[in-house]
């Protein structure tokens, strides 16, 4: 270490070894050799190996036809789509359940976290049982658990269980209406982006002007008002186009509507319960970070309790809250790749699964699955450090 | 008492004993009022949670305990409506599911490493008790190797490996193996072993350095790394069982515990690596901890059980469970580093300072100064990072390999067990056990963490 450097520098016996500065680019050479040697080795009897199991190289591979089935895709895929596709597919189906997971976790995880610090004794007692359960038992555990104790006990579709006559659960998945767009709905979605839009640029400008003059506007109001209203609107002024495809049992099985295949909802509702434990102690963590001063201070100004906890607490709170919710975001999506251990077609089960044992180019398709993890956590991190860097606390 | 005087004038002393609150407010209604139904929102919450919690005790209770079905040899035990959990199945699968596959008569060495490992690990978690270094050098480098050679047999295949490259071993000694010692190899390690010390005490002396003294620690190396496979190497009589027939909770904790052994001494390196002012070592150790932290252990397993063994010479195949168990290492080293970082950059600059003023190295200063401190503090980090690593365990099935989970999945195929509840039964017990230790060893961590608070804020 080079600020150990003092005590010898004055000494001109010192033996050449000794001095830190050699020592530590020697150091760091012998490092530098043994991992390029390491590497080399690998690459060199990867090469040999592969030419003895006449395994192929390169990307060439995913413009091949897969020739395999997926049962849930995004896109349009058939057998005879190429592993590119393929690939895509899982890819999508990854994101679908991360999107879906953390959407749930995060509701679940913030009403269990608030629970845990209730006034009420039963919802704290049952909070805390919930968080101590769900944190302590395996994620494949419970995905497993979903998947055969609760949904293949579901019944056949003929006796399935009807939810308000338009849902249907079975074991064979949950069936759903599926919306149909017809003539002049397009001017629908146009009118629902524009109100996301118009919802944003009020919001920004209320801000402004609260900066300036101090006067709030009921931001909740409008932004449901606008976002319900403008495509409300919209639909009546286009008569209704939208129509849905009711899901209707023929013979064994439900026609028509939207299947959401067992292994989904195994899945995605193991996997936001489960995270939902951590958030729920980040949450939890976070408001007790918050001094119990500001609460005080704050209703001494006259706020009321929903004000103090709106305006006040959770601004505090989030700054603590945000950082590990983001890498607990990073764990769930992470985590969905636990699909491989009950067939649900994800990243890993479609590519570093199927795809792998029909190509055998494990070294491509690990690389390229690792890559996509990778890519996913560097983005998090570099836009979770631009976050702490931009409400971290300024101090003097 | 109270004072009385003749014209009837009346002081009280004493002061009234006060009227108790009113019944409303204190005891349990006053509690229940305060607490349960303390507004609207607080009264509909406390229904719905009183509801759910009759909605699922009381069930629960009736399928584990009361209903649930005792004694029986098969399926039919636990036909009929009504039947709550089946134990007798977890009682016929019980073997399998601590030991998996592991030969029934050889089942007392999986039990001797239990027990040393509790034995082992017990004084080394109550703090008070003594002799902490002597007990964590025997749990991390001698239980270790014990538990190798008590479960796989030990007695593993040496073989001439250097010198015998140019044909000189057998020339000297021939093929002769004692005890389950190959003679040719442990000649061909000594002299590897003293031309390796002869070397680097060669290049130390000419570059300046003390060249007995080099030769000296490098054969010392040697010894130790002699002494670890010579144990390995003994064949002490104990059939040989591959790991293919381990299974169960063993193979969980075998993962378990060679993950945290295993990450133990990286994670540290790592860590040391990653706050180090040499740039090369630092930009190494942050890729390698980086890359292990943002992937899934899946693909980990994935890749140790699929692209490890292209790496590795042709020939060498370690078995599957090796390959699993060196990608859990790297993995939950990676983590470890994280830990260790933690705790080295909570250790004020006075610390460091303090140890270089004395004039210590800076081997000496991690050493004796940093390291136990660090440590320490991190415990609960530690314990944390092992209750993941042993949650994650259970993904080894996906690379076909038994663990707890694994072997549990398993056995609800048997058809000699195939009844409605098998499946729920297999699920609570399985369910109670990892709880069990998952949530002991959070409570363990709690417990050192509140120990090592000795702050005193709130």
């Amino acid at each position: 270490m080079s600020d150990m450097a003092m005590p010898g520098e004055g000494q001109s016996k010192s033996l050449f070894i000794n001095d830190p500065k050699v020592r530590s680019i020697g150091l760091q050479v012998i490092a530098l050799i043994v991992v390029v040697v390491l590497g080399w080795m690998f690459i060199d009897n990867a090469r040999e190996n592969l030419a003895d199991q006449k395994i192929a190289t390169g990307f060439g591979f995913l413009e091949n036809t897969a020739g395999f089935g997926i049962n849930q895709t995004l896109i349009p895929y058939t057998e005879t789509s190429t592993y590119g596709r393929a690939f895509v597919v899982g890819l999508l189906n990854t994101i679908l359940v991360a999107v879906v997971g953390i959407f749930l976790a995060t509701i679940i995880g913030f009403m269990v976290g608030v629970g845990r610090l209730s006034k009420n004794f039963v919802v704290r007692a049952l909070s805390t049982v919930y968080v101590e359960i769900l944190r302590n038992l395996p994620p494949l555990f419970q995905i497993l658990f979903w998947y055969l104790a609760v949904l293949s006990a579901l019944p056949g579709p003929r006796q399935s269980i009807s939810v308000f006559g338009e849902f249907f659960l079975s074991n064979r998945g949950i069936f759903a209406p599926r919306p149909v767009f017809g003539e002049g709905s397009g001017l629908v979605v146009w009118a629902t982006g524009a109100a996301i839009l118009a919802v944003v640029l009020i919001n920004y400008w209320s801000r402004a002007r609260q900066e300036e003059t101090g006067q709030r506007m009921p931001m909740l109001r409008i932004g449901l008002a606008i976002l319900i209203g403008l495509p409300l609107v919209a639909l009546i002024v286009t008569g209704f186009p939208i129509s849905f495809d009711h899901p209707e049992l023929k013979g064994f099985n439900f026609a028509g509507g939207i299947r959401i295949i067992p292994e989904f909802v195994a899945l995605t509702v193991a996997l936001a319960t489960y995270t939902a434990a951590f958030i729920a102690e980040n949450v939890r963590a976070g408001i007790q970070a918050v001094s119990h001063g500001q609460t005080e201070a704050a209703h001494s100004l006259g706020l009321r309790n929903g004000q103090t906890l709106r305006l006040v607490v959770i601004p505090q709170a989030m700054r603590v809250i945000i950082p590990p919710l983001t890498s607990q975001y990073l764990n769930l999506t992470k985590n969905s790749s636990l699909a491989v251990g009950i067939g649900y077609p994800d990243l890993v089960a479609v590519f570093a699964g199927t795809a792998l044992n029909q190509t055998g180019q494990a070294i491509e398709i690990i690389a390229i699955t690792m890559g996509v993890y990778l890519l996913l956590s560097i983005i998090t991190s570099i836009i979770m450090n631009a976050y702490n860097k931009r409400v971290a606390l300024v101090e003097r | 008492m109270s004072l009385t005087f003749d014209d009837g004038t009346f002081i009280r002393a004493e002061m009234e004993t006060p009227l108790p609150p009113p019944v409303r407010n204190i005891g349990v209604i006053g509690w229940m009022r305060e607490n349960l139904f303390s507004s609207v929102l607080n009264t509909i919450l406390t229904i719905v949670g009183v509801g759910l919690f009759l909605l699922i005790v009381p069930p629960l209770l009736r399928f584990m305990v009361i209903d649930a079905v005792w004694t029986g040899d098969s399926r039919e035990a636990c036909l009929g409506p009504d039947v709550g959990a089946c134990w007798p199945f977890i009682g016929a699968k019980f073997g399998q599911l601590i030991y998996g596959f592991y030969p029934i008569e050889e089942r007392w060495r999986p039990n001797v490493v239990f027990a040393l490992g509790a034995l082992l690990l017990v004084p080394l978690l109550v703090p008070s008790w003594p002799m902490k270094r002597l007990n964590a050098l025997l749990f991390f480098v001698a239980f270790p190797i014990v538990a190798f050679v008590l479960l796989t047999g030990g007695n593993i295949d040496a073989s001439a490996f250097l010198f015998e490259r140019f044909g000189l071993i057998h020339l000297i000694v021939g093929d002769v193996t004692i005890a389950g010692i190959n003679i040719a190899f442990w000649v061909d390690y000594i002299l590897t072993a003293i031309v390796v010390a002869l070397l680097v005490g060669a290049v130390i002396g000419v570059i300046g350095g003390s060249a007995p003294s080099a030769a000296r620690n490098t054969l010392m190396v040697f010894a130790a790394f002699g002494v670890l496979v010579l144990i390995w190497d003994i064949d002490f009589g104990l059939p040989y069982v591959e790991t293919r027939q381990w299974g169960g909770l063993l193979v969980t904790l075998v993962i378990a515990v060679t993950g945290i052994v295993a990450s133990l001494p990286l994670g540290i390196a790592l860590a040391l690596g990653r706050r180090s002012t040499m740039p090369i070592v630092r930009l190494l150790s942050i890729v390698f901890i980086e890359f292990w932290r943002g992937v899934p252990l899946i693909t980990v397993l994935f890749f140790a059980t699929y692209m490890l063994p292209l790496f590795l010479p042709a020939g060498a195949n370690p078995d599957g469970l090796l390959r699993a168990l060196v990608g859990v290492a790297l993995f939950s080293a990676a983590y470890m580093a994280e830990v260790v970082r933690g705790g080295l950059q909570a250790i004020p600059k006075g610390q460091y300072e303090g140890a270089m003023a004395m004039g210590l190295t800076w081997s000496q200063m991690m050493r004796l100064i940093i390291l136990p401190q660090a440590l320490t503090l991190v415990i609960p980090g530690i314990v944390n990072s092992f209750i993941s690593l042993f949650k994650d365990t259970t993904l080894v099935l996906i690379v076909s390999i038994f663990d707890f989970l694994g072997q549990l999945r398993a056995s609800f195929t048997d058809p000699n067990w195939a009844s409605p509840v098998t499946l729920y039964t297999g699920f609570a017990f399985a369910g109670l056990i990892y709880f069990f230790f998952c949530f002991g060893m959070s409570r363990y961590s709690l417990f050192v963490e509140r120990r090592l608070n000795t702050s005193h804020r709130h």
